[in-house]
């Protein structure tokens, strides 16, 4: 019955809002943890892709000949050294592509060409610039050079930079390299099969069994989220190697290879996906058990009709969070992958091994692909889980059941001590004078003074670098979080920022580490500073585990209530005084997770610091990797066991400073 | 039948130059979706004003643009005759109340309280005192205290409402403040909240899809839907002369007749021609015809007392009874009205003077003035 | 009184001297083994207390990224002691000043650079050997390999471990002595050989010698001065030189084009070849680059420098892409565990 003038809105400028101290002050936080994150993320990934499409060709139409008959004589005629080529085809256009240590000698363009004769040569650029080498001497410019035929044998070319897509043509093209993308697939596959049936059954025995000593089960299953990767291989090399004290069990398979990759990457990624499936398992509601019990349904079909579906986001969830760990992962297949090929293997091969940074950036790029995807799955999945999550459901209360509940606890103990196993054996290991010679107990291999990796001060730094990130990771983030969650309007502004806390979940540790070579280390970057300090170090690790911290501090700040901005702006309060006196008390819990998270993390990771460290900057994690590298493995393992206990110490600290102060905080949240 | 230019003169000229708040022109467009069309109102210094609405009105977007937490698309707020139409929250002059109460919970009863107080110039004892005055003014002087979570609802939504007067606002803003309680601490509290407005003199817009609330609380009702306004008026007004079938059926119960107009003050329902308030649809436009059920007057078989609108009365049957406490709800069926029911509230005193149960055939007497007609429109209304 | 003048005023000048010269820092690269830094400038400071240094230090493959990184904007203004064959890529890039350090006639013309000027200058060698654990070989029934061509032997499959000369400058400079030893094809063919017998490449230069000393291989081709560590030890190993020769590539010295220290840079250049210098190298390294300084070091096999090869740096520098191709298309796809 309402008759309006009009249902469409009138033309004219939209209002825009005069723009407050707070909003201002806001949107320049945002703008500020923004561009943080473009310049530590986007800019360097920028960087890599760039590095992925500069390719190296030789360039034949800059060289020009002169061939002189018997005596040595001239007669003046210029022959281009490409249309001697085409004459000849004696080199292959695939020969052409290079990379940037790549030679091409000139003499199969003489097909009667032999350093005996007494023919002389001479040799010229047709460009100011044009370099070529007489063995390792490099000569530039238009000046004919005359050599006689032994020297002309010694002539070489250099490529000349160029951007295409030769440098993804020669991977592919490659066996060796290409095999890695199999391989990497194939180790990702099966760990995610079997570490989230493994989880997903020990899950099922806590949270749906009576069996005794759950805490404890708890407790050891969390162990392997303390130790950098690699940690696992280390002790696999103790018990399955040639010298190992299990190594009947092998059959006489060979560790070094894909058996070991498996079964330390099922080690180091079960706890990633005990935590998802048990939130999963956690949500399903009661009340279709009860409803599976009246309708008289057995066991086995309660189980695949009501758990199993219940629980399939987290199971999907857990599948790619652990594909994305193992295919990323770099410090495992380095340590125990002997000749087995993977794909973040292969950066560090190419980089530090031959130098040749345009391939490192090829791969970063194929690997950034499953992780990609992975990742955007996940994150799909994700939202949907919240939105089981948050429907009202009872909490389900197991009943024991004796046969079941023993099962259960044997299971876990399986698992238990499997994982206390590899732990103990890393432990026993650092503690040998000289395995398998001399089994005495010493403390020798803690002199890591005078190993190659850094020592004591690795260590030192390492614990550093811990506390600073989590210093500033969770303040960065936290503040990061807030302010996007809570600014009025800059929707667009927002929105980046989102997408880019978003970003670093997708982007695998050894790339980011690879594009801030390429980023930092550029001499015009302004910021080129930072390169080799423990700054940049503390930079790569918040950006590397931005995501989950960020989604941490977000997930937190939403179960505030919304309206807290609104009502402090109507007291005339500025948002910063809400901030220190409100919201970070409430979300104390959330920002020690946070601390926690990054310290932990800064502890163990290797891939996204191994090629930033610097001599002053050496870190623990990096050296276990350095000094197994070089053959040391005791130490190693004595210092990834220093990287437990301190993460160990660090949680429990973690657990102790909770409990004070939501004593001492939030004692509004006793009645 | 007036249309929409109307109603704003009327608006506008009802509360002419001491409008304390004006809202011209406001329209509110979230993407395609216009939330609010060209709402324009003024309400006066002091007055108490309702927003009430089904959900999705625009009621709450309308209050949110006023207190600048969503800034319309279109159009101006003027507040104590300064423009106010882009200014952040924080430069306005209003306090605010919502239905969640949002008390910061890590902060104790007087710390919520005092939060606005604090670094605007008042020393430590002022604070102290005002706090203390404000938390004996909203009944709850011992719970200073105490934590948000160790009160009950009621008593947080008192906190809330003491921390939105702490400063002394021109304007008070509340959101669905009592829509979280239950029933009894709600009335309870409405009155509380009407009182403590009338003491203060405090200019008051509430939003509220609960028509009794606004009912018995408002000086002045704003009814809105889909995103404009129905109807401005006093309760009285609202529920005896609604302009709009909308407001005339959101607000208590409606019997909606299908009739034909013959001319003014002229309708037929069924077969039967009856004499209606004043309208202006030509004749033979087809009309709705409306009536509430407490405005039947039941007269029983054996007419006891004279019918003062013998055109308006005709006989029916009662097809069911109700009894809801108060009064009692009955059906009725007649062969004036052909297939149409009736709904028609007796009150106690009346069924049990006529004697009246159900299948009795008795006689309805439907005063012309109140059998509003209005236009048949086949909208979603 | 005059005299005590005259002292004063020299101190106070002196101190002023000191001090400007003090301002020259050098940045210095270098591969070297972190323990011996400290020693090298804390030498190099007692004759030249003027020149500061400040080391950058990583590994070998590290080191040479980074310099190659920095190419058009290099942080360095001198390398002292990095592989020879990365000199010689940087060299080609033209990224090393070509310098003729005072004294460098006195070095073995194997340990200098052949261009006139020199660009670079050796300081040490480190030599390809092959350590061989006497426990386990007995345990397996090995006799001890005398030459390159013994290890291709059927007894010895799956015993003998090796670095992937793309990760490792020791696991290419045997690669390429192989290559010049054996001439191209010959080179392949014994490495298709050798591929029968290893366990797996290692990523670095020194592990295959540790994984001899530990028992988990028998046979590790590594290099002769890790050997020798590992011996001291006390590992139950024989280091083995093969009768054929060995390779090696040298620690070696060069300043980078562009320094704006050039003074600074060509007096510690200078001081790096001296012989007190050599002396101190030979503290780890059992060849130097000056002549009769060396003494034998412990657990060094004595016969090592008759065994060194001809090395041919240019051409392993100049070949190593191609050499590396051809090696991955070999051996890298193929030598995986069948799964």
């Amino acid at each position: 019955m309402s008759v309006t003038t009009s249902d469409r809105l009138p033309k004219g400028r939209p209002l825009s809002l005069k723009l407050g101290r707070d909003d201002l002050l806001m949107r320049g936080f945002i703008l500020m943890i923004a561009l943080y994150l473009i310049i530590t993320l986007a800019l360097p990934l920028y960087a890599m892709l760039s590095k992925a499409f500069s390719t190296f060709r030789f360039d034949l139409s800059q060289i020009e000949l002169q061939v002189s008959d018997q005596e040595g004589n001239f007669d003046g005629t210029i022959l281009s050294a490409a249309t001697l080529n085409d004459e000849t085809g004696a080199i292959g256009a695939d020969s052409m592509a290079a990379s940037s240590d790549s030679r091409l000698e000139l003499t199969p363009l003489f097909p009667d060409f032999s350093f005996r004769s007494p023919v002389r040569y001479k040799i010229r650029g047709t460009t100011a610039d044009t370099a070529y080498l007489i063995g390792s001497e490099r000569i530039t410019g238009t000046e004919w050079k005359e050599m006689d035929s032994n020297t002309f044998r010694r002539v070489v070319l250099r490529p000349a930079q160029s951007f295409g897509f030769s440098n993804f043509t020669t991977y592919f093209s490659t066996p060796s390299l290409f095999r890695s993308i199999e391989n990497s697939l194939f180790i990702s596959i099966v760990s995610t099969i079997v570490t989230v049936s493994l989880a997903f059954a020990f899950a099922y025995a806590l949270s749906r069994s009576c069996m005794r000593f759950k805490g404890v089960f708890r407790l050891i299953a969390m162990a392997p989220i303390l130790v950098p990767s690699l940690l696992p291989g280390i002790a696999l090399v103790y018990l399955f190697g040639n010298q190992g004290m299990l190594k009947g069990m092998m059959m006489g398979e060979s560790i070094y290879g894909p058996y070991g990759i498996l079964i330390g990457s099922v080690f180091f990624t079960f706890p990633h996906a005990l935590i998802i499936i048990t939130t999963a398992l956690a949500i399903s509601d009661a009340r279709l058990y009860e409803a599976a019990i009246a309708l008289r349904a057995s066991r086995w079909k309660t189980f695949w009709t009501v758990t199993i579906p219940g629980a399939r986001y987290g199971l999907i969830s857990a599948a790619f969070v652990v594909f994305n760990l193992v295919i990323t992962d770099f410090g495992l297949p380095k340590v125990i992958g002997g000749q087995y090929n993977m794909l973040a293997v292969d950066i560090y091969k190419q980089v530090i091994g031959q130098q040749n940074f345009e391939m490192g950036a090829v791969v970063s790029v194929v690997l950034l692909m499953p992780a990609f995807i992975a990742f955007a799955v996940d994150r799909q999945v994700q939202k949907k889980q919240v939105a089981l999550l948050s429907a009202r459901s009872v909490v389900f209360e197991p009943k024991p059941h004796k046969s079941f509940d023993r099962l259960c606890f044997l299971y876990c103990t399986l698992v238990a001590v499997f994982i206390i196993g590899i732990l103990g054996v890393c432990q026993f290991a650092a503690l040998i004078k000289f395995w398998p010679y001399d089994l005495s107990l010493s403390l020798k291999n803690y002199n890591f003074d005078v190993m190659d990796g850094g020592g004591w001060e690795a260590y030192g730094n390492s614990i550093k670098l811990a506390i600073l990130t989590a210093i500033f990771g969770t303040i960065v983030v936290f503040t990061g979080a807030y302010m996007v969650d809570k600014t009025r309007g800059f929707k667009s502004g927002r929105n980046i920022f989102q997408l880019l806390a978003m970003l670093p979940m997708a982007i695998p540790g050894m790339v980011l580490g690879l594009a801030y070579i390429f980023f930092f280390n550029d001499p015009d970057n302004p910021l080129n500073f930072l390169y080799g300090t423990m700054a940049i170090l503390v930079i790569v690790t918040i950006t590397h585990f931005y995501t989950v911290s960020h989604l941490t501090a977000v997930t937190a700040l939403k179960q505030m209530d919304g309206e807290f901005e609104s009502v402090a702006a109507s007291l005339k309060q500025p948002f910063y005084k809400l901030f220190a006196r409100v919201t970070v008390p409430v979300c104390m819990p959330a920002i020690l997770d946070i601390g926690i998270y990054l310290f932990v993390n800064a502890m163990t990771t290797v891939s996204a610091v191994v090629f930033l460290y610097s001599t002053d900057t050496a870190l623990a994690s990096i050296a276990v990797l350095n000094m197994d590298d070089a053959g040391d493995i005791a130490p190693a393992a004595a210092m990834g066991m220093m990287i437990f206990y301190t993460n160990a110490a660090a949680r429990i600290l973690h657990l102790a400073a909770s409990k004070g102060i939501l004593k001492r905080t939030q004692a509004w949240r006793l009645r | 039948m007036r249309t929409k230019t109307a109603l704003e003169n009327e608006a506008d000229e009802s509360r002419p130059q001491d409008a304390y708040l004006r809202i011209d022109h406001l329209w509110k467009a979230f993407g395609e979706f216009i939330a609010l069309k060209d709402i324009s109102l003024s309400i006066s210094e002091g007055e108490f004003v309702c927003f009430l609405g089904p959900s999705g009105c625009g009621k709450t977007t309308l209050l949110r643009a006023i207190a600048g937490l969503d800034l319309q698309s279109r159009g101006s707020v003027e507040q104590a005759g300064k423009d106010i139409s882009n200014l952040p929250p924080a430069e306005r002059d209003f306090g605010i109340v919502f239905q969640s109460y949002a008390l910061f919970p890590n902060l104790t009863i007087e710390k919520n309280v005092a939060f606005g107080l604090e670094n605007s110039g008042m020393a430590r004892p002022a604070i102290k005192a005002r706090v203390a005055e404000l938390l004996d003014l909203v009944g709850l002087p011992e719970q200073g205290k105490k934590y948000p979570a160790q009160l009950s609802g009621g008593q947080q939504q008192r906190i809330a409402l003491a921390r939105a007067i702490a400063m002394s606002p021109g304007l008070l803003l509340l959101d669905e403040p009592l829509s979280a309680l239950d029933a009894k601490v709600r009335v309870h509290l409405r009155h509380e909240v009407k009182a403590l407005q009338r003491k203060l003199g405090i200019t008051t817009i509430m939003v509220t899809h609960d028509q009794e609330e606004a009912l018995s609380m408002a000086d002045r009702i704003v009814v809105m839907n889909h995103g404009v306004i129905e109807q401005i008026g006093t309760p009285t007004d609202i529920y005896r002369e609604p302009t709009t079938l909308f407001v005339a059926d959101f607000i208590g119960e409606m019997n909606k007749l299908e009739a034909t107009s013959e001319g003014p003050g002229q309708v037929t329902i069924g077969n039967r021609e009856f004499k209606s308030a004043n309208h202006d649809f030509a004749t033979g436009a087809a009309v709705i015809a409306a009536v509430r059920p407490e405005d039947i007057i039941p007269h029983g078989s054996v007419a006891e007392e004279p019918i003062a609108e013998p055109d308006n009365a005709f006989s029916c049957q009662i097809k069911e009874m109700e009894f809801l406490g108060s009064f009692w709800r009955t059906r009725l069926q007649g062969a004036a009205l052909g297939d149409t029911e009736l709904i028609a509230d007796f009150s106690i005193n009346a069924v049990r003077r006529l004697d009246l149960s159900a299948d009795r055939d008795i006689v309805i007497e439907i005063p012309s003035r109140r059998l509003k007609v209005f236009a048949a429109v086949d909208d979603k209304e | 009184m005059i005299q005590f003048k005259k002292l004063a005023l020299t101190a106070i000048a002196g101190l002023f001297v000191a001090n400007s010269v003090m301002a020259a820092e050098l940045t210095v690269y270098t591969a070297v083994e972190a323990e011996d830094l400290k020693r090298y400038a804390e030498e190099f400071n007692k004759s030249h207390p003027d020149i500061k240094i400040n080391w950058v230090r990583d590994s070998t493959g590290i080191i040479t990224a980074k310099l190659l990184a920095e190419k058009n904007n290099p942080q360095a203004d001198v390398i002292w002691g990095l592989a020879a064959t990365s000199l010689l890529l940087m060299k080609s890039e033209g990224m090393l000043e070509p310098y003729a350090p005072k004294g460098v006639e006195n070095l073995d013309k194997k340990f200098v650079d052949k261009s006139n000027p020199p660009t670079w200058t050796g300081m040490d060698a480190w030599v390809a050997a092959v350590c061989f654990n006497t426990i386990e070989g007995e345990k397996l029934g090995l006799k001890a390999p005398t030459s390159w061509k013994d290890l291709t032997k059927p007894e010895y499959k799956g015993h003998v471990i090796m670095p992937n000369p793309a990760s490792s400058g020791t696991g290419f400079l045997d690669v390429s002595s192989w290559l010049q030893m054996f001439g191209e094809e010959g080179g392949w063919e014994y490495m298709d050989g050798l591929h029968e017998n290893i366990a797996r490449y290692t990523h670095s230069g020194s592990a295959p010698c540790k994984l001899a000393a530990s028992g988990e291989i028998p046979i590790g081709i590594s290099f002769a001065f890790r050997g020798a560590k590992s011996k001291a030890d006390g590992a139950p190993i024989e280091i083995i030189v093969p009768e054929e020769g060995v390779g090696w590539d040298m620690e070696a010295t060069a300043i980078v084009a562009g320094t704006a220290n050039l003074d600074a840079a060509k007096t510690l250049v200078d001081w790096t070849i001296t012989k007190e210098a050599n002396v101190m190298y030979n503290t780890g390294y059992a060849v130097v680059a000056y002549p009769g300084v060396a003494k034998p070091v412990k657990f060094f096999p004595e016969n090592l420098t008759e065994k060194m090869i001809d090395n041919d740096f240019e051409f392993a520098a100049n070949n190593r892409n191609a050499i590396l191709a051809e090696w991955q298309k070999r051996y890298d796809s193929k030598s995986e565990p069948k799964s």
